[in-house]
């Protein structure tokens, strides 16, 4: 790509062809596919998985306890009370990905705004950057301690100890292109122009900064998911009997040894989640490189 | 060859291409060129001509997907297709190079009295406080005032100039026979390139050192060189004495670059440089027809269908790529290059 | 130098205030009153009394923030109502553990990492590097307290080759503490391992890419001295910032990982005062956890200006 089509594409005015572009390079790569198929597939489940599911997530059977994968209408097993596993694995995966999604979004809508504007403004800059130092130097687990002991244990407060957990993230990476993206020209001339620093923010820099923002989602999801089966393996996120996978793999640890796919199975859900996500974030980092293939 | 003695350096037919993403693109095409010991060969042309990659190609320093065919001979020996560690015994001791942009061709974390003896202790056997004595000298013999202190200081504390001379001081550590010299002077202040330039002089002087200097600016080329090879889209076009070259370029190639670039005398009256239409191309392969057809003003039909031979008239000391060479006197500009103005 | 450091400094110093305050904060906003929290079992009026004046809780916030600086400048960090022992005693027990625990998990995985990414780099294109790379993205991806789960399910009691739980201190037996820690110390490292291992694949690509490695192959340089000498050394400055940035994962995995395996570390200490509403050691534990984050990473950048030169020099990075 020469100079010049680069530029034209960071003005915005070559969008369409360089979404075409990525687009382009996303459908020739067959991890990415793979891996998107895996993700759509999953949200549709996930999406449509209190009509899916066999069972109800607390439909126990006492008489078909510890049933391995495979018995008779329960595919993937029973637990210890006799709840399908399958069904249970569903609704967990679903809340999984309501977490994940949720604190993303919650970490975007802060940090993308915060990041712009330590990346635009000088003054602002040094105070945003030690607000991301504060929020840094609490783990998102010691966060989530401390927001359970305060409001207690659930579902929302530990989609919000992740969300604050990635907000640093967003920051830095949106910081850090925003500073990139305000040397280049075309900034310049738009403040030549007159427009107003909130103009140009909107309406230049953060359309380019989409690229960052989206590669930084597709890192954090996954975390996010995982994030999310530790503080509910931990009993400090989703309470039961609320279905999750993480606290399906906490009560899965009493009876492993006679029940191991209980124990098995949400783990390899979770894996596999997170997987698809980190294999398409690095397709996408790759297909948005204007660099080209570096293969 | 003018000159009696053998060649230091002998280029035949040498032929590069790199298989990418659209296909197989030709860089080097049957190119052929000797240096002389004590000699300085400048190779000039436009950028993506081919001249990097011929000068990479000698050493085999080209990265494993390249091909290379043809004939590189140092002294006799034969590098082209030679075992790896054969060629890292010849670089750095009998062939060395040094490249345009000095910053990011030194390591940033090594003092550059450790980089320079770094040469020393792999190819001379040297102990560190040996190679570290005679990095001072080194650095000394290539004007760097201070030289003691300076030894131990990091790249980015020096200068441009002086960076470009630790890369020179690293490069003759171990007295090669050739100096491949990439744009050595692109990145650097006029007025600092002088200097390097004196510097490379007074190696050849002072080491016989033979030096292959590669770059676009014919100012280089006029100050420095004793003899000229023209390139163009991987072939050499015309190949001269420098001398000979500026007064009585023959490839119409050659006169399109005197004319697009400033000379006092030459162009005093006009106001505008004539520039020569079009771009460089990037060839799959090397047809059988003159390249510079597209944008030559006396191309015929012979031109394009033919590729010309590398042929001077009267000694072999003057020979270009041309079906039409210029006359030896200047022609003067044609019709559509006076559109142009 | 000094420049930079005095900067990084008064800027550490700075953030660990902010994290003292929202502390303080934090636990004065638990609902209802502190007294109570604090409290524990013995709930009398007389009790509460007391705690408020221990604590000064009747005071105005800016003197109960001052008297609660003082005292944890002391190390004074109050006494565990599950246990009723100073705080103080429980952290000098249970902090070995978990630092015991964290340098051999970074140890294991800057090993592991770097010479996997450097693996990946340099035999690029090859098999090797798919490998890698998918090991890598495994590593990623795993939950580890379920790495943890199947390691001792598999590792512990079906072969009993690891010991599925429990401590022995450094000093009493090193060989059995070394038994009983290795393998949490390894699970808690793998998504660090694979961080660590992307991180350095990608500065090493940039390095082997780069003019100096172009001059120094040029020199007739042996690859191994290329690679390490030259690539690798300017990539071990990517994997320190990685480390230092991931600390705080790692000490979130580390809470995980010992109550897993049962570890009486710092984790598993902070998730019992979770647990039983130990406001004492629930504060102790945030605070330090920030202060000890602070501090390494100052010692990061310290390990920054060592290694590379330009901000040893300028105070600028590259």
């Amino acid at each position: 790509m020469t100079v010049l089509t680069v530029s034209m594409a960071e003005t915005g005015t070559a969008s369409v062809t360089r979404r075409a572009r990525v687009l382009r390079r996303l459908r020739r790569n067959p991890l990415a596919v793979a891996s998107f198929v895996v993700l759509a597939l999953a949200g549709v489940i996930a999406l449509l998985s209190p009509w899916l599911a066999p069972y109800s997530v607390d439909q126990t059977d006492f008489a078909r306890t510890f049933a391995p994968p495979g018995t008779a209408g329960h595919l993937l097993g029973t637990d210890d009370l006799g709840r399908d596993v399958l069904s249970r694995i569903m609704l967990g995966a679903r809340a999984s990905l309501q977490v994940g999604l949720l604190a993303v979004a919650t970490s975007l809508v802060i940090g993308v705004p915060l990041g712009l504007a330590a990346g635009y403004f000088r003054a602002w800059d040094a105070v945003i950057s030690r607000f991301t130092d504060l929020l840094l130097a609490f783990p998102f687990l010691i966060m989530a301690v401390g927001l359970a002991a305060i409001r207690g244990a659930s579902l929302g407060n530990a989609a919000v100890a992740i969300g604050i957990a990635q907000i640093p993230g967003v920051i830095r990476v949106v910081r850090s292109d925003t500073l990139r993206l305000k040397s280049l020209d075309f900034v310049a001339a738009a403040v030549v122009d007159g427009a107003s620093d909130l103009w140009v923010l909107a309406r230049h820099v953060l359309p380019n900064a989409t690229s960052v923002i989206l590669v930084q989602a597709t890192v954090a999801i996954p975390a996010a998911i995982l994030g999310e089966a530790v503080l509910s393996f931990l009993g400090l996120g989703i309470q039961p009997p609320a279905p999750s996978l993480g606290t399906m793999l906490a009560t899965a640890q009493q009876f492993a040894a006679r029940a191991p796919w209980a124990a098995v199975l949400p783990g390899v859900v979770i894996m596999g989640l997170a997987l698809a996500f980190n294999v398409f974030g690095d397709a996408l980092r790759d297909a948005l490189d204007p660099k080209g293939d570096r293969r | 060859m003018t000159t009696a003695s053998a060649p230091v350096l002998e280029i035949r037919d040498l032929s590069v291409s790199f298989p990418t993403e659209t296909g197989t693109v030709s860089a080097v095409d049957g190119v052929s060129l000797d240096l002389a010991p004590g000699e300085i060969v400048g190779m000039v042309g436009e950028s993506g001509c081919g001249k990097s990659v011929t000068a990479m190609s000698i050493a085999g320093l080209l990265p494993g997907s390249a091909r290379v065919t043809g004939s590189v001979r140092l002294d006799g020996t034969q590098l082209v297709g030679a075992r790896e560690s054969a060629l890292r015994r010849v670089r750095g001791r009998e062939i060395a190079y040094i490249f345009q942009e000095p910053m990011t061709s030194l390591n940033p974390v090594l003092t550059v009295g450790r980089q320079i003896g770094e040469v020393l202790q792999v190819h001379e056997r040297m102990s560190r406080r040996a190679a570290r004595a005679r990095a001072v000298e080194l650095l000394t013999l290539v004007g760097i005032p201070s030289a003691a202190q300076r030894v131990d200081s990091y790249p980015h504390q020096l200068s441009g100039g002086m960076r470009q001379r630790v890369m020179i001081a690293m490069a003759v550590a171990c007295g090669p026979k050739v100096l491949v010299a990439d744009e050595p002077t692109t990145a650097l202040d006029v007025t600092v390139q002088a200097g390097i330039l004196q510097v490379l002089r007074d190696l050849r002087d002072q080491l016989g050192t033979s030096v292959l200097i590669i770059t676009h600016d014919l100012g280089v080329i006029a100050d420095i060189a004793d003899r000229v090879v023209v390139m163009y889209a991987g072939r050499v076009v015309e190949r001269a004495p420098v001398d000979d070259l500026f007064a009585h370029p023959r490839h119409r190639y050659t006169a399109g670059l005197l004319s697009a670039s400033p000379q006092p005398g030459r162009h005093a009256g006009t106001d505008r440089l004539t520039e020569i239409p079009g771009l460089v191309p990037v060839l799959a392969s090397q047809p059988d027809a003159c390249t510079f057809a597209d944008r030559c003003p006396a191309a015929d039909q012979r031109c394009r269908t033919a590729a010309p031979p590398l042929e001077g008239i009267g000694g072999t000391d003057h020979v270009a790529a041309c079906w039409h060479p210029c006359a030896t006197a200047p022609t003067p500009p044609t019709a559509a290059q006076e559109a142009n103005r | 130098m000094a420049r930079y450091l005095f900067t990084r400094a008064w800027q550490s110093a700075l953030t660990l205030l902010l994290s003292t305050i929202v502390v303080f904060v934090g636990v004065r906003a638990l609902p209802g009153d502190p007294a109570l929290a604090l409290a524990g079992e013995d709930r009398s009026p007389e009790a509460l009394a007391a705690i408020r004046q221990h604590y000064g809780l009747d005071q105005p916030l800016p003197v109960q923030f001052a008297q609660y600086v003082e005292r944890m400048a002391q190390g004074d960090f109050g006494v565990s109502i599950r246990t009723g022992t100073p705080v103080s005693s429980m952290l000098t027990t249970a902090l070995p553990v978990t630092v015991e625990l964290s340098v051999l998990a970074i140890l294991i995985a800057a090993a592991l990492g770097v010479g996997a990414g450097v693996l990946a780099a340099v035999r690029r294109g090859r098999p090797a590097e798919w490998f890698a790379n998918g090991l890598a993205l495994i590593g990623l991806s795993v939950p580890h307290f379920w790495l943890g789960l199947l390691a001792i399910l598999y590792l512990s009691v079906a072969t009993g080759l690891f010991p599925a739980s429990g401590f022995v201190p450094i000093l009493e037996d090193p060989v059995d503490n070394l038994h009983h820690i290795i393998l949490p110390a390894v699970i808690l490292g793998t998504g660090l391992a694979a961080i660590i291992m992307r991180q350095t694949r990608s500065a090493m690509l940039d390095s082997l890419s780069s003019d100096y490695v172009r001059t120094a192959k040029a020199k007739g340089l042996r690859p191994r001295a290329v690679i390490t000498r030259h690539a690798l050394r300017n990539s071990l400055i990517v994997v320190v910032t990685v480390v230092g940035l991931q600390l705080g994962g790692l000490i979130s995995g580390a809470v995980v990982t010992e109550q897993i395996f049962g570890l009486p570390g710092f984790g598993k200490m902070t998730i019992d005062a979770v647990f039983q509403r130990d406001y004492p050691v629930i504060q102790a534990v945030v605070l330090l956890t920030a202060a000890a984050y602070i501090v390494i990473n100052l010692l990061v950048d310290l390990l920054y200006s060592v290694i590379d030169p330009r901000i040893r020099v300028t105070g600028e990075p590259a």
